[in-house]
Protein backbone atom coordinates (compact mmCIF):
# COMPACT_ATOMS: atom_id res chain seq x y z
CA UNK A 1 0.00 0.00 0.00
CA UNK A 2 1.43 3.38 -0.90
CA UNK A 3 1.36 6.39 1.36
CA UNK A 4 -0.90 8.18 -1.08
CA UNK A 5 -3.40 5.32 -1.14
CA UNK A 6 -3.48 5.28 2.64
CA UNK A 7 -4.01 8.98 2.89
CA UNK A 8 -6.80 9.00 0.33
CA UNK A 9 -8.75 6.41 2.32
CA UNK A 10 -9.05 8.72 5.29
CA UNK A 11 -12.20 10.76 5.61
CA UNK A 12 -13.24 13.34 8.18
CA UNK A 13 -15.49 11.98 10.91
CA UNK A 14 -17.89 13.96 13.08
CA UNK A 15 -16.25 14.86 16.39
CA UNK A 16 -12.83 13.93 15.10
CA UNK A 17 -11.27 17.12 16.47
CA UNK A 18 -12.44 16.30 19.97
CA UNK A 19 -11.22 12.72 19.70
CA UNK A 20 -7.82 13.88 18.48
CA UNK A 21 -7.40 16.28 21.38
CA UNK A 22 -8.45 13.60 23.83
CA UNK A 23 -5.93 11.17 22.37
CA UNK A 24 -3.21 13.80 22.67
CA UNK A 25 -4.03 14.40 26.31
CA UNK A 26 -3.92 10.67 27.05
CA UNK A 27 -0.53 9.98 25.46
CA UNK A 28 1.28 13.17 26.47
CA UNK A 29 2.51 12.01 29.91
CA UNK A 30 3.90 8.88 28.28
CA UNK A 31 5.68 10.84 25.56
CA UNK A 32 7.29 13.18 28.04
CA UNK A 33 8.61 10.28 30.06
CA UNK A 34 9.84 8.43 26.96
CA UNK A 35 11.74 11.34 25.46
CA UNK A 36 13.47 12.20 28.75
CA UNK A 37 14.56 8.59 29.15
CA UNK A 38 15.89 8.28 25.60
CA UNK A 39 17.72 11.59 25.83
CA UNK A 40 19.46 10.58 29.06
CA UNK A 41 20.47 7.14 27.77
CA UNK A 42 21.58 8.24 24.30
CA UNK A 43 22.96 11.72 24.83
CA UNK A 44 25.58 11.25 22.10
CA UNK A 45 22.93 11.50 19.39
CA UNK A 46 22.57 15.25 19.98
CA UNK A 47 26.05 15.95 18.57
CA UNK A 48 25.03 14.56 15.17
CA UNK A 49 22.04 16.91 15.08
CA UNK A 50 24.39 19.91 15.08
CA UNK A 51 22.48 23.14 14.40
CA UNK A 52 19.21 21.24 14.04
CA UNK A 53 18.83 20.61 17.76
CA UNK A 54 16.51 23.60 17.71
CA UNK A 55 14.55 22.57 14.63
CA UNK A 56 10.88 21.75 15.07
CA UNK A 57 10.12 18.37 13.47
CA UNK A 58 6.59 17.22 12.77
CA UNK A 59 6.43 13.43 12.72
CA UNK A 60 3.15 12.36 11.21
CA UNK A 61 2.11 8.70 11.63
CA UNK A 62 -0.74 8.71 9.16
CA UNK A 63 -3.01 6.18 10.88
CA UNK A 64 -2.82 7.76 14.33
CA UNK A 65 -5.26 10.46 15.42
CA UNK A 66 -2.44 12.92 16.09
CA UNK A 67 1.02 13.95 14.94
CA UNK A 68 4.16 14.34 17.05
CA UNK A 69 6.05 17.56 17.55
CA UNK A 70 9.73 16.95 18.29
CA UNK A 71 12.32 19.60 19.13
CA UNK A 72 15.51 17.66 20.00
CA UNK A 73 17.11 20.42 22.01
CA UNK A 74 18.89 18.83 24.98
CA UNK A 75 18.34 22.03 26.99
CA UNK A 76 14.63 22.22 26.18
CA UNK A 77 13.51 18.84 24.93
CA UNK A 78 10.03 18.66 23.37
CA UNK A 79 8.04 15.62 22.28
CA UNK A 80 4.32 16.18 22.32
CA UNK A 81 1.24 14.88 20.61
CA UNK A 82 -0.56 17.53 18.58
CA UNK A 83 -3.84 17.48 16.65
CA UNK A 84 -3.03 17.91 12.97
CA UNK A 85 -5.15 21.03 12.73
CA UNK A 86 -3.17 22.61 15.57
CA UNK A 87 0.31 21.44 14.58
CA UNK A 88 3.08 24.03 14.95
CA UNK A 89 4.88 25.41 11.95
CA UNK A 90 7.53 22.74 11.40
CA UNK A 91 11.03 23.10 10.00
CA UNK A 92 10.75 19.57 8.64
CA UNK A 93 7.95 17.04 8.34
CA UNK A 94 8.25 13.25 8.17
CA UNK A 95 5.16 11.22 7.24
CA UNK A 96 4.53 7.49 7.04
CA UNK A 97 2.77 4.58 8.67
CA UNK A 98 3.34 4.36 12.42
CA UNK A 99 5.11 1.03 12.38
CA UNK A 100 7.34 2.11 9.50
CA UNK A 101 8.39 5.17 11.48
CA UNK A 102 9.03 2.98 14.51
CA UNK A 103 11.11 0.55 12.46
CA UNK A 104 13.07 3.46 11.00
CA UNK A 105 13.86 4.78 14.47
CA UNK A 106 15.23 1.34 15.32
CA UNK A 107 17.02 0.90 11.98
CA UNK A 108 15.02 -2.20 11.28
CA UNK A 109 14.03 -0.55 7.99
CA UNK A 110 16.17 1.58 5.69
CA UNK A 111 15.03 5.19 5.33
CA UNK A 112 16.30 5.61 1.78
CA UNK A 113 14.49 2.45 0.67
CA UNK A 114 11.28 3.68 2.31
CA UNK A 115 11.73 6.97 0.47
CA UNK A 116 12.35 5.22 -2.86
CA UNK A 117 9.18 3.15 -2.40
CA UNK A 118 7.24 6.32 -1.50
CA UNK A 119 6.19 4.85 1.84
CA UNK A 120 8.06 7.67 3.55
CA UNK A 121 7.47 11.29 2.75
CA UNK A 122 9.65 14.19 3.86
CA UNK A 123 9.23 17.90 3.33
CA UNK A 124 10.77 21.10 4.62
CA UNK A 125 14.42 21.24 5.62
CA UNK A 126 15.98 18.13 4.11
CA UNK A 127 19.26 18.63 5.97
CA UNK A 128 17.39 18.53 9.27
CA UNK A 129 15.78 15.24 8.29
CA UNK A 130 19.09 13.74 7.20
CA UNK A 131 20.75 14.78 10.46
CA UNK A 132 17.94 13.32 12.55
CA UNK A 133 18.07 10.08 10.58
CA UNK A 134 21.84 9.77 10.98
CA UNK A 135 21.70 10.64 14.68
CA UNK A 136 19.09 7.96 15.36
CA UNK A 137 20.92 5.45 13.18
CA UNK A 138 24.01 5.74 15.37
CA UNK A 139 22.07 4.58 18.43
CA UNK A 140 22.88 1.02 19.44
CA UNK A 141 19.99 -1.16 20.50
CA UNK A 142 16.28 -0.64 20.08
CA UNK A 143 14.62 2.58 21.17
CA UNK A 144 11.23 0.92 20.68
CA UNK A 145 12.15 -1.95 22.99
CA UNK A 146 13.61 0.41 25.58
CA UNK A 147 10.36 2.36 25.47
CA UNK A 148 8.25 -0.76 25.74
CA UNK A 149 10.37 -2.00 28.64
CA UNK A 150 9.55 1.18 30.57
CA UNK A 151 6.00 -0.14 30.83
CA UNK A 152 6.92 -3.66 31.83
CA UNK A 153 5.29 -6.76 30.48
CA UNK A 154 2.24 -4.95 29.01
CA UNK A 155 4.54 -2.58 27.10
CA UNK A 156 6.57 -5.41 25.64
CA UNK A 157 3.42 -7.32 24.72
CA UNK A 158 1.99 -4.33 22.86
CA UNK A 159 5.22 -3.82 20.92
CA UNK A 160 5.41 -7.49 20.06
CA UNK A 161 1.83 -7.44 18.81
CA UNK A 162 2.43 -4.30 16.74
CA UNK A 163 5.49 -5.86 15.14
CA UNK A 164 3.65 -9.07 14.32
CA UNK A 165 0.93 -7.09 12.60
CA UNK A 166 3.38 -5.00 10.58
CA UNK A 167 3.83 -6.05 6.99
CA UNK A 168 6.48 -4.00 5.16
CA UNK A 169 5.40 -2.76 1.72
CA UNK B 1 41.42 -17.82 -6.71
CA UNK B 2 41.50 -14.25 -5.38
CA UNK B 3 40.70 -13.51 -1.76
CA UNK B 4 37.36 -11.93 -2.70
CA UNK B 5 37.44 -9.63 0.31
CA UNK B 6 34.17 -7.95 1.19
CA UNK B 7 34.63 -4.19 1.62
CA UNK B 8 31.65 -2.64 3.41
CA UNK B 9 30.41 0.90 4.07
CA UNK B 10 30.08 2.60 7.46
CA UNK B 11 28.66 6.09 7.89
CA UNK B 12 28.51 5.94 11.67
CA UNK B 13 30.23 3.98 14.44
CA UNK B 14 27.07 1.90 14.90
CA UNK B 15 27.02 1.08 11.19
CA UNK B 16 30.68 0.06 11.39
CA UNK B 17 29.96 -2.35 14.22
CA UNK B 18 27.00 -3.67 12.25
CA UNK B 19 29.19 -4.28 9.19
CA UNK B 20 31.89 -5.99 11.24
CA UNK B 21 29.35 -8.21 12.99
CA UNK B 22 27.72 -9.08 9.64
CA UNK B 23 30.99 -10.43 8.29
CA UNK B 24 32.84 -7.58 6.54
CA UNK B 25 36.49 -8.29 5.77
CA UNK B 26 37.12 -4.55 5.73
CA UNK B 27 35.05 -1.47 6.46
CA UNK B 28 35.58 1.92 4.86
CA UNK B 29 34.67 5.20 6.51
CA UNK B 30 35.57 8.89 6.65
CA UNK B 31 35.92 11.90 8.91
CA UNK B 32 33.27 14.58 9.45
CA UNK B 33 34.73 16.98 6.92
CA UNK B 34 35.52 17.58 3.24
CA UNK B 35 38.26 14.95 3.09
CA UNK B 36 35.83 12.27 1.92
CA UNK B 37 33.17 11.99 -0.75
CA UNK B 38 30.28 11.36 1.66
CA UNK B 39 30.56 14.59 3.64
CA UNK B 40 26.88 14.51 4.57
CA UNK B 41 25.21 16.18 7.58
CA UNK B 42 25.29 14.06 10.72
CA UNK B 43 27.37 11.36 9.06
CA UNK B 44 30.91 10.06 9.58
CA UNK B 45 33.43 9.83 12.39
CA UNK B 46 35.24 12.06 14.85
CA UNK B 47 38.87 11.01 15.50
CA UNK B 48 37.80 9.65 18.90
CA UNK B 49 35.04 7.59 17.28
CA UNK B 50 37.45 6.29 14.66
CA UNK B 51 39.90 5.20 17.37
CA UNK B 52 37.16 3.14 19.03
CA UNK B 53 36.03 1.80 15.66
CA UNK B 54 39.54 0.65 14.71
CA UNK B 55 39.86 -1.13 18.06
CA UNK B 56 36.47 -2.81 17.60
CA UNK B 57 37.24 -3.91 14.05
CA UNK B 58 40.78 -5.11 14.70
CA UNK B 59 39.67 -7.12 17.72
CA UNK B 60 37.45 -9.06 15.32
CA UNK B 61 39.93 -9.40 12.48
CA UNK B 62 38.36 -6.73 10.29
CA UNK B 63 40.37 -4.01 8.54
CA UNK B 64 39.48 -0.32 8.52
CA UNK B 65 40.06 1.72 5.38
CA UNK B 66 39.94 5.51 5.67
CA UNK B 67 38.49 7.38 2.71
CA UNK B 68 40.48 10.55 1.93
CA UNK B 69 39.12 10.51 -1.56
CA UNK B 70 38.33 14.11 -2.37
CA UNK B 71 40.57 16.70 -4.01
CA UNK B 72 42.03 19.54 -1.91
CA UNK B 73 41.51 22.96 -3.46
CA UNK B 74 44.81 24.39 -4.68
CA UNK B 75 47.02 25.41 -1.78
CA UNK B 76 44.59 24.17 0.88
CA UNK B 77 46.03 20.78 1.69
CA UNK B 78 46.30 21.02 5.47
CA UNK B 79 42.95 19.38 6.21
CA UNK B 80 43.86 16.33 4.11
CA UNK B 81 47.35 16.06 5.60
CA UNK B 82 45.98 16.30 9.14
CA UNK B 83 43.40 13.63 8.34
CA UNK B 84 46.12 11.35 6.98
CA UNK B 85 48.29 11.91 10.05
CA UNK B 86 45.34 11.18 12.34
CA UNK B 87 44.41 8.05 10.42
CA UNK B 88 47.98 6.77 10.55
CA UNK B 89 48.18 7.48 14.28
CA UNK B 90 44.95 5.57 14.87
CA UNK B 91 46.22 2.57 12.93
CA UNK B 92 43.92 2.41 9.92
CA UNK B 93 44.88 -0.37 7.53
CA UNK B 94 44.79 1.66 4.32
CA UNK B 95 43.95 5.06 2.91
CA UNK B 96 41.62 5.37 -0.07
CA UNK B 97 42.89 8.34 -2.05
CA UNK B 98 42.17 10.07 -5.34
CA UNK B 99 44.38 13.15 -5.40
CA UNK B 100 48.02 12.74 -6.38
CA UNK B 101 49.13 15.32 -3.83
CA UNK B 102 47.39 13.45 -1.02
CA UNK B 103 48.81 10.15 -2.27
CA UNK B 104 52.31 11.66 -2.44
CA UNK B 105 52.06 13.07 1.09
CA UNK B 106 50.99 9.74 2.56
CA UNK B 107 53.56 7.78 0.59
CA UNK B 108 56.34 10.03 1.89
CA UNK B 109 55.09 10.65 5.44
CA UNK B 110 53.56 7.27 6.28
CA UNK B 111 55.42 4.87 4.01
CA UNK B 112 54.26 1.77 5.87
CA UNK B 113 50.57 2.36 5.20
CA UNK B 114 48.75 0.88 2.23
CA UNK B 115 47.31 3.18 -0.41
CA UNK B 116 44.19 2.25 -2.35
CA UNK B 117 43.27 4.29 -5.40
CA UNK B 118 39.70 5.55 -5.10
CA UNK B 119 37.15 5.25 -7.86
CA UNK B 120 37.20 9.05 -7.64
CA UNK B 121 40.55 8.93 -9.47
CA UNK B 122 38.72 7.42 -12.47
CA UNK B 123 41.73 5.30 -13.38
CA UNK B 124 40.36 2.90 -15.98
CA UNK B 125 43.40 2.09 -18.14
CA UNK B 126 46.50 0.02 -17.33
CA UNK B 127 48.67 3.03 -18.11
CA UNK B 128 46.89 5.25 -15.59
CA UNK B 129 46.87 2.59 -12.88
CA UNK B 130 50.56 1.75 -13.40
CA UNK B 131 51.39 5.44 -12.99
CA UNK B 132 49.83 5.53 -9.52
CA UNK B 133 51.54 2.26 -8.59
CA UNK B 134 54.95 3.43 -9.78
CA UNK B 135 54.91 6.90 -8.22
CA UNK B 136 52.92 6.45 -5.01
CA UNK B 137 53.11 2.73 -4.29
CA UNK B 138 49.38 2.14 -4.72
CA UNK B 139 48.53 -1.45 -3.76
CA UNK B 140 44.92 -1.60 -4.98
CA UNK B 141 42.77 0.19 -7.53
CA UNK B 142 39.01 0.62 -7.22
CA UNK B 143 37.87 0.42 -10.82
CA UNK B 144 35.26 2.73 -12.32
CA UNK B 145 31.93 1.06 -13.03
CA UNK B 146 32.27 1.36 -16.79
CA UNK B 147 34.27 -1.77 -17.61
CA UNK B 148 33.16 -5.19 -18.80
CA UNK B 149 34.47 -8.32 -17.11
CA UNK B 150 36.72 -9.18 -20.11
CA UNK B 151 38.17 -5.67 -19.86
CA UNK B 152 38.80 -6.14 -16.13
CA UNK B 153 40.49 -9.48 -16.83
CA UNK B 154 42.78 -7.83 -19.36
CA UNK B 155 43.63 -4.91 -17.06
CA UNK B 156 44.49 -7.35 -14.28
CA UNK B 157 47.15 -8.89 -16.51
CA UNK B 158 48.73 -5.51 -17.15
CA UNK B 159 48.93 -3.95 -13.68
CA UNK B 160 51.04 -4.75 -10.61
CA UNK B 161 48.30 -4.13 -8.00
CA UNK B 162 45.09 -5.62 -6.71
CA UNK B 163 41.67 -4.81 -8.16
CA UNK B 164 38.55 -3.84 -6.22
CA UNK B 165 35.17 -3.51 -7.94
CA UNK B 166 31.83 -2.25 -6.77
CA UNK B 167 29.23 -5.00 -6.61
CA UNK B 168 26.22 -3.25 -5.07
CA UNK B 169 24.77 0.24 -4.70
CA UNK B 170 25.22 3.40 -6.69
CA UNK B 171 25.59 2.70 -10.38
CA UNK B 172 27.96 5.67 -10.74
CA UNK B 173 28.45 6.07 -14.46
CA UNK B 174 29.65 9.64 -14.52
CA UNK B 175 33.40 10.17 -14.93
CA UNK B 176 34.04 10.02 -11.23
CA UNK B 177 36.15 12.70 -9.65
CA UNK B 178 35.35 14.91 -12.63
CA UNK B 179 31.59 15.40 -12.28
CA UNK B 180 30.71 19.07 -11.74
CA UNK B 181 26.94 18.93 -12.11
CA UNK B 182 26.29 19.79 -8.45
CA UNK B 183 28.66 22.76 -8.67
CA UNK B 184 26.56 24.35 -11.40
CA UNK B 185 23.47 24.54 -9.20
CA UNK B 186 24.75 24.78 -5.64
CA UNK B 187 28.27 26.21 -5.81
CA UNK B 188 29.50 23.26 -3.77
CA UNK B 189 31.79 20.64 -5.20
CA UNK B 190 31.27 16.90 -5.10
CA UNK B 191 34.98 16.40 -5.60
CA UNK B 192 36.42 19.07 -3.27
CA UNK B 193 33.66 19.52 -0.65
CA UNK B 194 32.56 15.89 -0.73
CA UNK B 195 28.90 16.68 -1.29
CA UNK B 196 26.84 15.57 -4.25
CA UNK B 197 23.44 17.30 -4.03
CA UNK B 198 23.95 18.75 -0.54
CA UNK B 199 20.88 18.13 1.63
CA UNK B 200 20.69 21.82 2.51
CA UNK B 201 19.86 22.53 -1.14
CA UNK B 202 17.36 19.69 -1.58
CA UNK B 203 13.63 20.18 -1.23
CA UNK B 204 10.76 17.77 -1.83
CA UNK B 205 7.31 19.07 -2.64
CA UNK B 206 4.14 17.01 -2.55
CA UNK B 207 1.42 18.04 -4.96
CA UNK B 208 -2.36 17.73 -4.77
CA UNK B 209 -2.43 14.82 -7.23
CA UNK B 210 -0.05 12.79 -5.04
CA UNK B 211 2.99 13.43 -7.22
CA UNK B 212 6.23 14.64 -5.67
CA UNK B 213 8.85 16.90 -7.16
CA UNK B 214 12.46 16.99 -6.06
CA UNK B 215 14.35 20.25 -6.32
CA UNK B 216 18.01 21.12 -6.01
CA UNK B 217 18.83 24.77 -5.30
CA UNK B 218 15.37 25.70 -6.53
CA UNK B 219 15.62 23.81 -9.82
CA UNK B 220 13.17 20.96 -10.34
CA UNK B 221 15.15 17.89 -11.34
CA UNK B 222 12.37 15.30 -11.30
CA UNK B 223 8.68 14.82 -10.60
CA UNK B 224 7.49 11.37 -9.56
CA UNK B 225 3.91 10.30 -10.19
CA UNK B 226 1.74 9.23 -7.25
CA UNK B 227 2.60 5.55 -7.64
CA UNK B 228 6.05 5.92 -9.14
CA UNK B 229 9.22 4.85 -7.31
CA UNK B 230 11.64 7.64 -6.44
CA UNK B 231 15.41 8.08 -6.65
CA UNK B 232 18.09 10.28 -5.14
CA UNK B 233 17.87 14.01 -5.88
CA UNK B 234 21.01 14.08 -8.03
CA UNK B 235 21.20 15.96 -11.30
CA UNK B 236 22.63 12.95 -13.12
CA UNK B 237 19.46 10.99 -12.33
CA UNK B 238 17.04 13.83 -13.04
CA UNK B 239 14.35 13.76 -15.69
CA UNK B 240 14.25 16.67 -18.06
CA UNK B 241 12.16 18.01 -20.89
CA UNK B 242 13.66 19.12 -24.16
CA UNK B 243 12.11 20.32 -27.44
CA UNK B 244 12.49 16.82 -28.88
CA UNK B 245 11.44 15.06 -25.64
CA UNK B 246 8.55 17.08 -24.21
CA UNK B 247 7.41 14.14 -22.07
CA UNK B 248 10.59 14.31 -19.97
CA UNK B 249 13.44 11.81 -20.04
CA UNK B 250 16.54 10.71 -18.16
CA UNK B 251 19.21 12.73 -19.91
CA UNK B 252 22.21 11.15 -18.14
CA UNK B 253 21.29 8.01 -16.26
CA UNK B 254 18.33 6.45 -14.47
CA UNK B 255 17.68 5.94 -10.77
CA UNK B 256 18.84 2.34 -10.60
CA UNK B 257 21.33 0.40 -8.48
CA UNK B 258 24.17 -1.87 -9.41
CA UNK B 259 23.77 -5.47 -8.26
CA UNK B 260 26.44 -7.93 -9.38
CA UNK B 261 25.39 -10.81 -7.14
CA UNK B 262 25.06 -13.12 -10.16
CA UNK B 263 28.46 -12.16 -11.55
CA UNK B 264 30.58 -12.82 -8.46
CA UNK B 265 32.14 -16.09 -9.73
CA UNK B 266 33.11 -14.46 -13.03
CA UNK B 267 34.60 -11.45 -11.24
CA UNK B 268 36.66 -13.71 -8.99
CA UNK B 269 37.81 -15.67 -12.01
CA UNK B 270 38.79 -12.40 -13.72
CA UNK B 271 41.15 -11.67 -10.84
CA UNK B 272 39.16 -9.22 -8.73
CA UNK B 273 40.61 -9.20 -5.21
CA UNK B 274 37.91 -7.30 -3.37
CA UNK B 275 34.21 -6.55 -3.69
CA UNK B 276 32.95 -3.16 -2.58
CA UNK B 277 29.46 -2.38 -1.33
CA UNK B 278 28.48 1.27 -1.81
CA UNK B 279 26.39 3.16 0.73
CA UNK B 280 28.07 4.99 3.60
CA UNK B 281 25.05 7.30 3.58
CA UNK B 282 22.67 4.38 4.16
CA UNK B 283 21.30 3.00 7.43
CA UNK B 284 22.41 0.14 9.65
CA UNK B 285 19.46 -1.78 8.26
CA UNK B 286 20.90 -1.51 4.75
CA UNK B 287 24.40 -2.41 5.94
CA UNK B 288 23.12 -5.42 7.88
CA UNK B 289 21.00 -6.70 4.98
CA UNK B 290 23.47 -6.21 2.16
CA UNK B 291 26.62 -7.31 4.00
CA UNK B 292 24.92 -10.42 5.37
CA UNK B 293 23.67 -11.38 1.90
CA UNK B 294 27.01 -10.90 0.18
CA UNK B 295 28.96 -12.53 3.02
CA UNK B 296 26.91 -15.67 2.50
CA UNK B 297 27.23 -15.49 -1.27
CA UNK B 298 31.02 -15.08 -1.21
CA UNK B 299 31.40 -17.88 1.35
CA UNK B 300 29.23 -20.15 -0.81
CA UNK B 301 31.35 -19.46 -3.86
CA UNK B 302 34.62 -19.97 -2.01
CA UNK B 303 33.29 -23.30 -0.75
CA UNK B 304 32.39 -24.35 -4.29
CA UNK B 305 28.64 -24.04 -3.75
CA UNK B 306 26.20 -22.06 -5.88
CA UNK B 307 25.57 -18.71 -4.21
CA UNK B 308 22.19 -18.51 -2.52
CA UNK B 309 21.59 -14.78 -2.64
CA UNK B 310 18.89 -12.85 -0.81
CA UNK B 311 16.71 -10.55 -2.89
CA UNK B 312 17.97 -7.02 -2.33
CA UNK B 313 15.80 -5.13 -4.79
CA UNK B 314 13.84 -3.43 -1.97
CA UNK B 315 17.07 -1.66 -0.99
CA UNK B 316 17.92 -0.44 -4.48
CA UNK B 317 17.49 3.08 -5.79
CA UNK B 318 14.22 3.43 -7.67
CA UNK B 319 13.74 -0.24 -6.68
CA UNK B 320 15.45 -1.26 -9.90
CA UNK B 321 18.77 -3.03 -10.38
CA UNK B 322 21.22 -3.65 -13.18
CA UNK B 323 24.51 -5.38 -13.93
CA UNK B 324 25.41 -2.34 -15.99
CA UNK B 325 28.60 -2.30 -18.03
CA UNK B 326 29.92 -5.37 -16.20
CA UNK B 327 27.48 -7.42 -18.28
CA UNK B 328 27.61 -5.43 -21.51
CA UNK B 329 28.42 -1.95 -22.72
CA UNK B 330 24.96 -2.01 -24.31
CA UNK B 331 23.27 -2.31 -20.92
CA UNK B 332 21.22 0.81 -21.47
Amino acid sequence: MTLNATVSQKSPLPGRGIAERLACAVVQPVLSRVVRRIASRHSSLFARLGPHQSTDFLIDPIELPFALHLRPDPQDLVLRAVPRDAAPRAGATIRGRFMLLLELIDSEEDGDAAFFSRDLEVSGDTEAVVRLRNALDDVDGSIAEETAAMFGRPGRAILSRLRRSYIPS
Amino acid sequence: MSLAELICPAGTPAALRTAVDAGADAVYCGFQDATNARNFPGLNFTPAELAEAVAYAHARGTKVLLALNTYPPAGKVDLWRQAADTGARLGVDAFIVADMGVADYIARTHPGTRLHLSVQAAASSPEAIRYYCAHFGVKRVVLPRILTIPEIRQIRKEIPCEIETFIFGNHGLMVEGRCSLTNYLTGQSTNMDGVCSPASDVEYKRHEDGSMSSQLAGFTIDCFGADEKAGYPTICKGRYTAPHRPEGYYAFEEPISLNLSKLLPELIDAGVHAFKIEGRQRSKSYVRGVVTAFRKAVDDIRAGRPADMADLVALTEGQKQTQGAFETKKWR
